[in-house]
C-alpha cells in the first residue's frame, strides 16, 4: 500500500503531497525535510530504494525535482518505480512537456490526475488517455 | 475598504519573492485573515477560489483548520467546481479525529445515490481517502450498489473504496465478498459496455448535448493534437474489447486479495477460482491483448504484479493451488522481456510467488538462478531487490544461493549503502562449514574498508560464524584478533568475555595468545576491548610470555620492565576507559604473584593506578586485594584466583 506520493525540490520545498495514511500536519512538514535529506544524500550510482523508519522509499529525479513515494513493506519496489515514470509520462502530455512552475500553478489539476491513478494507496489506472479524460472534460466546460 | 485578496497565481508569484521565512510568513498571515474574512461575508460563488489558496499554503506546512467547515458547505452546494474543490479539501484538511467530518456523511450519501458519475467518483476518492470507520459503516450499502452498476468509471473507484472500508471496519467482509465473484465472472461473460449516459444537472444543457458531437471531437483533437488518436472518444470512453474492462480487474484483484488477507473462510472461497485467474495472466503474457495498458512492450505489468501477489497467498501451504501454478510460473517466467524495467517488475514478482507456495524443486531453483541473474545486471535497483530476495531464500533454498556466492561477494565493494548493507547481510548467512576461511578473508578484508555505521553489524557477525564454524581455536583467536584490532571500538561487549573465556579454555594456546596480544598492545593501546582481553591474558599468562619459547613466532626476549612499562602506559592513557584501567590493575597484582623479581616497582605503579580509578568501591577492593598480595604469599593456584574472583566481581572488572 503506498502510504504517502511527494513531489519535493532540491531546496526542500514541497511542490505536491498526498498522504494515504493520516500524517499529523506539524509531522509532515519533517518527514518531507528528512525524505528529502535522504535522497539528496545519494548520488547517480545508488540505487532508488530507500528504507526509511518502517517504510520503504523509492524516488526518481526529474530536473530539479524529487518524485518520492513512500510504502509499505508488501509492495514490489520496481513496480511503484515503474508507476513514478508512469504519472511523470500522464503529466509530460497532460502539460506538453510539464515543468516544476506547471505543477505549482496547477496543483488542483495534478491532484485530479494523481487522484485517477492512485486510489487509497492501490493503483487503479495507469491508461493516459483514462486518466486523462474527465480532467479534459473539466477543462472544457470550465472555458465555456 | 478591503483590499482585494490576491488570486491564486498572484499569491504564489508572491510567496516565491519573499526572501526570508518571515517575509513569506507575512504574506501568508495577511492572505489568511483575507481568506478568513471573505469565508465570513463574501462572495459564495468565490469561495472555492479561496479555499484552493488555503490548499497551496496549507501544503508548505502553516495552519488550514479554519478552511474545514468551507469544505463542508462546498460539498452541500450543487456547483461541480465548488464539489470538487470541497472534496479535495476534505481530503486534505479533514480527518478522523476532528469531529466535523462525520458532517460529510449526508453530503457523500446524496452524492452517491445521485448517479452523476462524476460526483460520485469524487465522493468514492474521498471516502476511500478519509472515511472513519463509523462513516464506512453507514456509507457500505450505497458502496456495495455502486459495485454492479454498468459504468466501469465509477465501478473502479467503488471497489477501492470498499478495500478502504475492508481495512476500517472488517467485518465489511461478508458485505463485500459476494460482489467479488460476479466481477470476476462478469470479466468472461463480458459485454461491450456502450457509451452511458450521464448527466451534469449543473452543467449548461448546452454542452451536454454537444459532448456526442462530432463537433466536440474536433475541438477536442484540434486542442489535443498529440493525443488527438486517444482521445477520439467522450467521456468514459467506451469498452468496444469484448473481453476486457482492466481498470475494474485491477480493483477486483486487489479486493480480493485484501479479503483474502484477512479472513480464512474468504481464503478458502477464492481458492476455486486459481484457474481463473490464471487463465487472464497466460493471456496476458502469451497474447498481449490488454495494449492500453501495455508499458514498454509488457501488457498491463500492474496487473500482472497484482495477479501474482493474489496467487501467492492462494498458494501458499496449499498443495493443490501451487500444483496448478506451476506451469503457469514458469512460462510468465521465460516469457517476461527482462530488457525493461517493467518486464522485471513482473519477474521479480513471479520469483517472489514461486518462492513463497509449494512449488516444485525444479521451479525454485529456475527462481534462484533468475536472481542470480539480476545480481550480474548493471541496473543497481534491481541488484538490490535481487539480494533481498536472495535473503529471505537462504533459510529455505540454502544450497541453491550458495551457487551464487562469489557474485554475492563481489557486491560487498558496492559503493551504494544498502547494497552492501544486503550483501553483508546475505554473506554472514552464506557462510558454513565449508567456505569459512574463504568467507572470513573476504568479510575481513571489508571489515577494514566499510563505512562505519556497517562496522558494528560486520564485526559482530564475523564473530558469530567464526564462533560456529571455527576449523581450529587458533584459527578462532586469529580471528577475533584481527576483528579487535581492526574495529575493536565497534565489538559488542561480550566480545571479550567470550575471548578470554576461549583463551583461558585452550590450554595449548595460552603462551601463543599472549605473545600475540602483546605484541598487539605493543602497538596499539587505543582500542578498548583489545586492550582489556590483552591486560587480562598478561596477567594471567605473564610468565610464559617472559620465558620466551614460542613454535612458529619468532623468539623475542620481553623483560619484566617491559612488560611493566607497557601496563603503566596502559593505566595512564587518557584514552582508557575505568574498566580498562580496572583490568591493567588486575593484571599488575596477579604479575606480582607470578614475576620473580622485586614487587616494589609493581606496588608502585599500582599506587599511582588506583588513583585513577573513580568508583570508591573499586579502588577500595583493588587496595585490599593490593595489601593482601603485598605480603609474602606463596603463589598459590585457587586461593589467588579466589580472592581475586570475589573482589574482582565486587569491582566489576574481568578476572
Amino acid at each position: 500500500m503506498i502510504k504517502f506520493f511527494l513531489m519535493v525540490n532540491k531546496q526542500g520545498q514541497t511542490r505536491l503531497s498526498k498522504y494515504y495514511e493520516h500524517v499529523d500536519v506539524n509531522k509532515r512538514t519533517l518527514l518531507e525535510t528528512e525524505v528529502i535529506k535522504s535522497c539528496l544524500s545519494r548520488s547517480n550510482e545508488q540505487c532508488s530504494f530507500i528504507e526509511f523508519k518502517d517504510f520503504k522509499l523509492i524516488y526518481r529525479q526529474y530536473a530539479a525535482l524529487f518524485i518520492v513515494v513512500g510504502v509499505n513493506d508488501t509492495e514490489n519496489e520496481m513496480a511503484i518505480y515503474e508507476f513514478i515514470h508512469n504519472f511523470v509520462e500522464v503529466l509530460d502530455e497532460y502539460f506538453s512537456r510539464v515543468s516544476e512552475l506547471d505543477i505549482m500553478f496547477n496543483l488542483d489539476k495534478v491532484h485530479i490526475i494523481l487522484d485517477e491513478m492512485v486510489l487509497n494507496g492501490c493503483i487503479v489506472e495507469t491508461n493516459r488517455a483514462r486518466i486523462l479524460a474527465p480532467l479534459l472534460i473539466l477543462d472544457k466546460m470550465s472555458e465555456s | 475598504m478591503v483590499v482585494p485578496s490576491l488570486k491564486l497565481q498572484d499569491l504564489i508569484e508572491e510567496i516565491r519573492g519573499a526572501r526570508t521565512q518571515a517575509q513569506e510568513r507575512e504574506v501568508i498571515q495577511k492572505e489568511c485573515a483575507h481568506i478568513r474574512a471573505s469565508f465570513r461575508d463574501g462572495d459564495p460563488m468565490l469561495r472555492h477560489r479561496q479555499l484552493t489558496k488555503l490548499f497551496y499554503v496549507h501544503m508548505l506546512g502553516y495552519p488550514a483548520h479554519f478552511g474545514q467547515m468551507e469544505c463542508l458547505k462546498l460539498i452541500a452546494s450543487s456547483r461541480f467546481t465548488d464539489k470538487r474543490v470541497g472534496y479535495l479539501g476534505a481530503m486534505l484538511l479533514l480527518d478522523e479525529r476532528h469531529e466535523a467530518h462525520l458532517l460529510i456523511t449526508n453530503s457523500i450519501k446524496n452524492d452517491l445515490s445521485q448517479g452523476i458519475q462524476p460526483v460520485q467518483g469524487l465522493a468514492l476518492c474521498t471516502l476511500s481517502t478519509m472515511g472513519s470507520a463509523e462513516m464506512c459503516r453507514d456509507l457500505a450499502t450505497e458502496v456495495e450498489k455502486l459495485l454492479l452498476q454498468p459504468s466501469p468509471y465509477v465501478r473502479k473507484k467503488a471497489i477501492l473504496t470498499a478495500v478502504h472500508m475492508i481495512r476500517k471496519v472488517p467485518e465489511l467482509s461478508n458485505v463485500f465478498l459476494p460482489p467479488c465473484a460476479k466481477l470476476l465472472h462478469e470479466r468472461h461473460h463480458g459485454k461491450a459496455v456502450g457509451l452511458p449516459i450521464l448527466c451534469f444537472s449543473s452543467v449548461d444543457k448546452r454542452i451536454e448535448n454537444w459532448m456526442g458531437t462530432p463537433a466536440y471531437r474536433r475541438r477536442v483533437a484540434h486542442t489535443h493534437r498529440h493525443t488527438r488518436s486517444r482521445l477520439s472518444c467522450p467521456w468514459p470512453p467506451p469498452f468496444t474489447s469484448p473481453t476486457l474492462t482492466p481498470g475494474i480487474l485491477l480493483g477486483t484483484i486487489t479486493l480480493i486479495t485484501e479479503l483474502c488477507e484477512r479472513s480464512p473462510e474468504a481464503l478458502r472461497h477464492f481458492r476455486k477460482v486459481v484457474p481463473q485467474l490464471a487463465q487472464i495472466l497466460r493471456t496476458l503474457v502469451t497474447t498481449g491483448c490488454s495494449t492500453e495498458h501495455s508499458i514498454s512492450g509488457v501488457s498491463d505489468p500492474f496487473l500482472q504484479v497484482q495477479i501474482l501477489r493474489l496467487l501467492r497467498i492462494l498458494g501458499r501451504n496449499h498443495e493443490e493451488s501451487s500444483e496448478t501454478m506451476n506451469d503457469l510460473l514458469a512460462q510468465v517466467a521465460t516469457n517476461t522481456d527482462t530488457s525493461r524495467n517493467a518486464g522485471n517488475a513482473v519477474l521479480f514478482e513471479t520469483v517472489l510467488t514461486i518462492m513463497d507456495i509449494r512449488s516444485a524443486a525444479g521451479l525454485r531453483v529456475l527462481a534462484v538462478n533468475i536472481l542470480g541473474r539480476f545480481l550480474h545486471n548493471s541496473d543497481r535497483n534491481i541488484r538490490y531487490v535481487a539480494l533481498t530476495s536472495l535473503l529471505r531464500l537462504v533459510q529455505s533454498d540454502h544450497s541453491a544461493v550458495q551457487r551464487h556466492r562469489p557474485t554475492v561477494v563481489e557486491c560487498l565493494q558496492e559503493t551504494d549503502a544498502s547494497l552492501s548493507r544486503r550483501a553483508l547481510e546475505l554473506s554472514l548467512a552464506l557462510v558454513n562449514g565449508s567456505n569459512v576461511r574463504a568467507m572470513m578473508q573476504e568479510l575481513q578484508a571489508f571489515l577494514e574498508s566499510c563505512p562505519p555505521d556497517l562496522r558494528a553489524d560486520c564485526a559482530s557477525g564475523i564473530l558469530l560464524a567464526a564462533e560456529r564454524f571455527a576449523p581450529t581455536k587458533r584459527w578462532h583467536i586469529d580471528t577475533i584478533l584481527h576483528v579487535l584490532t581492526t574495529a575493536g571500538t565497534h565489538v559488542r561487549d561480550d566480545a571479550v568475555a567470550n575471548l578470554t573465556q576461549l583463551i583461558g579454555g585452550a590450554q595449548e594456546l595460552h603462551a601463543y595468545s599472549v605473545r600475540r596480544l602483546y605484541n598487539a598492545l605493543a602497538e596499539d593501546i587505543s582500542q578498548q576491548p583489545l586492550v582489556q582481553v590483552a591486560a587480562w591474558c598478561i596477567g594471567e599468562y605473564g610468565d610464559l610470555l617472559l620465558e620466551g619459547n614460542f613454535e612458529e613466532i619468532e623468539p623475542l626476549q620481553v623483560d619484566e620492565e617491559e612488560v611493566l612499562a607497557l601496563l603503566e602506559k596502559v593505566l595512564q592513557s587518557h584514552m582508557s576507559l575505568p574498566a580498562t584501567r580496572g583490568y591493567a590493575l588486575t593484571a599488575l597484582m596477579k604479575l606480582s604473584t607470578r614475576l620473580r623479581g622485586d614487587n616494589n616497582p609493581i606496588h608502585q605503579v599500582v599506587s599511582m593506578g588506583l588513583s585513577f580509578l573513580p568508583h570508591p568501591a573499586v579502588a577500595h577492593c583493588h587496595c585490599h586485594l593490593h595489601t593482601t598480595l603485598a605480603q609474602p604469599h606463596p603463589p598459590g593456584g585457587v586461593h589467588l584466583r579466589e580472592l581475586l574472583g570475589h573482589g574482582a566481581a565486587a569491582a566489576g572488572c574481568g578476572v
